[in-house]
């Protein structure tokens, strides 16, 4: 972050609350229950809003954290401050054990899956005898530091916004760093990310346990307010709830889940105490109340209030420019390098019945530039994944430098130079250019989730911004370099993608219809850059379909037709061919 | 354990899970047509057994009311939605199926209502009741999210639970009911008594079985059904009308799930809330099913029917923990079993 402003203002605002002289004390209990329930809503934020992971089962790793200490103060008579680790702990073996069955899940099933054991762990918290069962535990002590007891609502609400103001910064750290990135790839366009290294269930996992800890922290402090751990604000009502909160405030963003906090914490509170005074005292409307604005603000304000209010802000909040001189090194090069650098003998990719790729072999040597062109439906594309190990072969051998890669993860693909652009443009739209093609060079720094919170990571981030900003500069896209991927026009998206892939610092790159959407002049400067790239000793292989720009740039064309090899050779050998020719016209012209 | 403990639990097993089945079938209608995660079923549920236990007693349900309020909400935001073409026939049909329909039923209900009502007449009224509820449901809160992803759709479903669960607090009252059971015909094979309840639940469940496997596999309404579920605006294109599919698809739950509510109120005392916790068991056995396959979430409806009828026998206390964590080890199958989709979502 590189305005520090607005959070000292917030933190300075939040200390003097309290001393206000005649603020009721009912007022601080709701700040303080607005704290707890904006702990959990960041990491539904980090998990849903920017993963793209819904758990209805949040308020279940409340549950572990306050019950983890409400057992061990009470019954053991461990001190508070002792208990704060092993809660938190037992969150995050708790998030571990769900999340390796259930982060795996795609699409609809995880948040079923959340909903089910968010359940099933209430009603266990409700039957373990240990646990209290139904009536819980209580008579847990108070937060204390020395002989000052932390005994009313005014001096615990420093502990639990100590805790928010904390945990805001460190997850805002955390999203604005290498691993940040990783997990903002995660909702949308993973599969780029995959190919630029980046373990995306590892990704997963961690905003699974990071969401889980800080439910846990909120389950920690809520038993030392309340001091008392029942069963039922850990059930499914409650995680449900956590959601709501985190969507009202805007699911993708950190403040967003203080202010969805607010005003949910404050909007029930509102409908608890003044519905039955206008309709009776029927009890649960609020409930009613509360489950259609929800359906209401879905309809009406889906991105939640906290973008709706940033946007009206009538100044922008600048983002300073990377500074391009820190340097990454480089990717050895082997002096004796063999001069094949792709070499794929007899590959082939069955779908079924469909013979995608079929029996194709071709060398790529160094500092060569080598089009792979045909119809639609030749299998180029195909082909370019079976190489980046986004399919696995059906059969045959593809060797990257000498080392064989067959069915290698992505992952593995990349460490060993090539990296590549998608024929479907997969930047991550809500991410700029800078921070999109970061991703690139993932692999290329090495700081991890835990130093990034602590902004141990500068360094080395520091590198990897310039390495980026260089590669930008290098496409040409210098002036756009702050702006949304998504804004971009779709050539320039592709041109974005080429900086990403140069990012990885490869030895060879692929290229999948990097021309399609330029217009003339960018074609030419594109041209000029690969050419310039392979005189640099870098071996392009592309797919395109604009004839004049490959047979202008290619040193050598391979055609597929149908999954199969029907020709390759120098650009005007192929030209004349009358396979190639047949293929592309229907006849022999 | 003796052989006659166990067919008893088997048998109330069985009983339990083909309402499970029932309740999963119309989840995977839904989610197949529309891509709601129906969180709401359970009020289906719980409105059709309660509003069938008050017509029992002579009562009027607030239930009607309910529906009669939808319907102008409905056809105000229909309205609304066509404010730039109003044409004199579509008017009319909105007004006749969200305004005129409701009202009907209003009144038919408060004319008949009486406790001497033949249960058929409660039954079908109950029926009518939830229908128009479902349908209104989806125009309300759903059609206008129908382009937003799984994950809108699945609060605002949620959202919709809260309110219908609140309501039903309103109109049915904190105590529990239980309705007349529609038959009191009984014979024992072996040390079982099958009462008709049980086999009415049995053939319910059948027949909507396979009356679902027809509609979708013969009928060309239920070829639309299934082509709006896989491609909204392929659908679309090809002349679907894409909301007459999810008016179906919810009128069609709506009406399984005030079945299921009948079909149990008299075995059990059914109370506002318990509906949530039915509707998510019949949930499991979706989830078994993938979400997608009929066969298999009715197999899996009776697994979770049985399940939890052997561990209320021996675990009682930790029934709900093992029917809810009975899930987990399927998830892990799924997980192992279908690598992770690698379609890019929203």
């Amino acid at each position: 972050m590189t305005n520090r402003w607005p959070l000292l203002v917030f933190a300075l605002v939040m200390a003097v609350i309290p001393l206000i002289p005649g603020m009721p004390p009912f007022w601080i209990v709701l700040l303080d229950n607005i704290g707890l329930a904006a702990l959990v809503a960041m990491g539904l934020v980090l998990l849903t809003g920017v993963g793209g992971l819904t758990s209805f089962g949040q308020a279940a790793f409340c549950g572990f954290g306050a019950y983890t200490t409400a057992v061990l103060t009470v019954s053991y008579g461990f001190s508070p401050w002792v208990t704060l680790p092993l809660s938190l702990l037992v969150s995050g073996i708790a998030a571990v054990i769900l999340g390796i069955i259930t982060v795996r899940l795609s699409g609809h099933y995880l948040p079923l899956g959340t909903i089910a054991w968010g359940i099933g762990l209430y009603y266990l918290f409700s039957k373990l005898e240990f646990l209290g069962r139904n009536d819980g535990i209580s008579g847990i002590p108070p937060l204390s530091i020395g002989t000052f007891r932390m005994l009313d609502p005014g001096t615990i609400y420093y502990a639990i916004w100590l805790a928010v103001l904390i945990s805001a910064v460190l997850t805002m750290n955390l999203l604005d760093s290498r691993t940040g990135r990783a997990i903002r790839a995660l909702r949308r366009g993973h599969i780029a990310a995959e190919a630029f290294g980046v373990q995306t269930p590892r990704a997963k996992l961690l905003v699974f346990i990071y969401a889980a800890v800080l439910a846990g922290l909120s389950g920690w402090l809520y038993a030392h307010f309340q001091r008392a751990a029942t069963p039922t604000p850990f059930g499914a009502q409650a995680g449900i709830e956590y959601l709501f909160i985190a969507v009202v405030g805007g699911a993708g963003y950190v403040w967003g889940a203080v202010l969805g906090a607010g005003i949910v914490v404050i909007l029930k509170e509102i409908l608890q105490s003044y519905l039955p005074l206008i309709f009776g005292g029927q009890s649960q409307l609020e409930t009613i109340v509360f489950g259609m604005l929800l359906v209401v603000l879905l309809q009406l304000a889906p991105t939640g209030v906290w973008p709706w209010l940033m946007s009206r802000l009538p100044f922008r909040l600048s983002r300073k420019h990377p500074d391009t001189a820190p340097t990454l090194p480089a990717r050895e090069r082997l002096a004796t390098a063999p001069s094949v650098l792709l070499h794929i003998e007899k590959a082939r990719k069955q779908f079924g019945g469909v013979i995608a790729v079929n029996d194709v072999s071709f060398d790529v040597q160094a500092r060569e530039i080598v089009a792979l062109i045909g119809p639609n439906g030749a299998g180029k594309s195909t082909t370019f994944n079976l190489i980046t190990g986004v399919l696995t072969a059906t059969g045959g051998s593809i060797s990257v430098l000498d080392q064989n890669i067959d069915n290698a993860p992505p992952q593995e693909v990349v460490k060993l130079g090539v990296s590549r652009t998608f024929q479907h443009v997969k930047l991550v739209p809500d991410m700029t250019v800078l921070e999109n093609v970061a991703i690139g060079a993932h692999l290329r720094g090495s700081s991890g989730a835990v130093s990034s919170m602590l902004r141990l990571d500068r360094s080395d981030e520091a590198r990897l911004l310039a390495e980026a900003a260089r590669q930008i500069e290098r496409v040409g896209l210098g002036d756009q370099i702050d702006q949304l991927a998504g804004s971009l026009s779709l050539g320039q998206q592709r041109i974005v993608e080429i900086a990403r892939a140069l990012c990885a610092d490869p030895v060879l790159l692929l290229l999948d219809e990097p021309a399609a959407g330029l217009r003339h002049m960018e074609k030419q400067r594109l041209a000029a850059l690969l050419r310039q790239l392979r005189d640099g000793g870098m071996s392009v292989l592309l797919v395109e379909h604009d004839m004049g720009f490959v047979m202008d740039l290619a040193d050598r064309v391979v055609v597929l037709d149908f999954g199969t090899k029907i020709a390759e050779g120098v650009p005007d050998a192929i030209k004349s061919n009358p396979d190639v020719i047949k293929a592309y016209l229907g006849v022999s012209a | 354990m003796n052989t006659t403990i166990m067919l008893f639990l088997i048998q109330d097993g069985i009983t339990n899970g083909a309402i499970y089945a029932l309740l999963g079938l119309a989840l995977v209608l839904v989610f197949a047509v529309t891509r709601v995660i129906l969180i709401p079923q359970g009020e289906f549920v719980t409105y059709g057994a309660l509003s069938y236990a008050m017509l029992a007693t002579g009562n009027v349900p607030g239930t009607v009311w309910l529906a009669v309020a939808m319907g102008v909400v409905a056809c105000g935001l229909d309205l609304f939605a066509m404010r730039r073409a109003l044409h004199v026939k579509k008017i009319g049909r909105t007004v006749a199926i969200n305004i005129a329909l409701p009202l009907a039923i209003l009144a038919l209900t408060y004319s008949l209502a009486s406790a001497k009502t033949p249960i058929a007449v409660n039954l079908v009224l109950a029926l009518l009741i939830v229908a128009t509820i479902g349908l209104s449901l989806y125009r309300i809160a759903f059609q206008p999210l129908a382009h937003t992803s799984v994950l809108v759709l699945l609060i605002a479903s949620v959202g919709c639970h809260l309110a219908l669960q609140g309501l039903g607090l309103v109109f049915f009252g904190a105590e529990g009911l239980r309705g007349p059971a529609l038959s009191t015909a009984a014979f024992t094979v072996g040390p079982l008594r099958f009462t008709g309840q049980n086999i009415a639940v049995y053939g319910v469940t059948i027949a909507f079985m396979v009356a679902l496997w027809l509609f979708f596999g013969t009928t060309l309404m239920g070829k639309a059904l299934r082509a709006t579920a896989i491609n909204r605006l392929g659908a679309r294109l090809v002349g679907i009308r894409t909301t007459l599919s999810g008016q179906i698809a919810f009128l069609l739950a709506a009406v399984i799930g005030a079945i299921s509510g009948i079909l149990i109120v008299p075995i059990t005392t059914l109370y506002y809330d318990t509906g949530f916790l039915i509707g998510l068991k019949g949930f499991i056995a979706a989830i078994i099913g993938g979400l997608v396959s009929y066969p298999l979430t009715a197999v899996a409806a009776l697994i979770v029917g049985t399940v939890e009828a052997f561990s209320s026998f021996y675990a009682s206390n930790f029934k709900e923990v093992i029917v809810f964590f009975l899930i987990i080890p399927v998830l892990v199958l799924r997980s192992l079993a279908a690598p992770e989709v690698e379609e890019e979502k929203d």
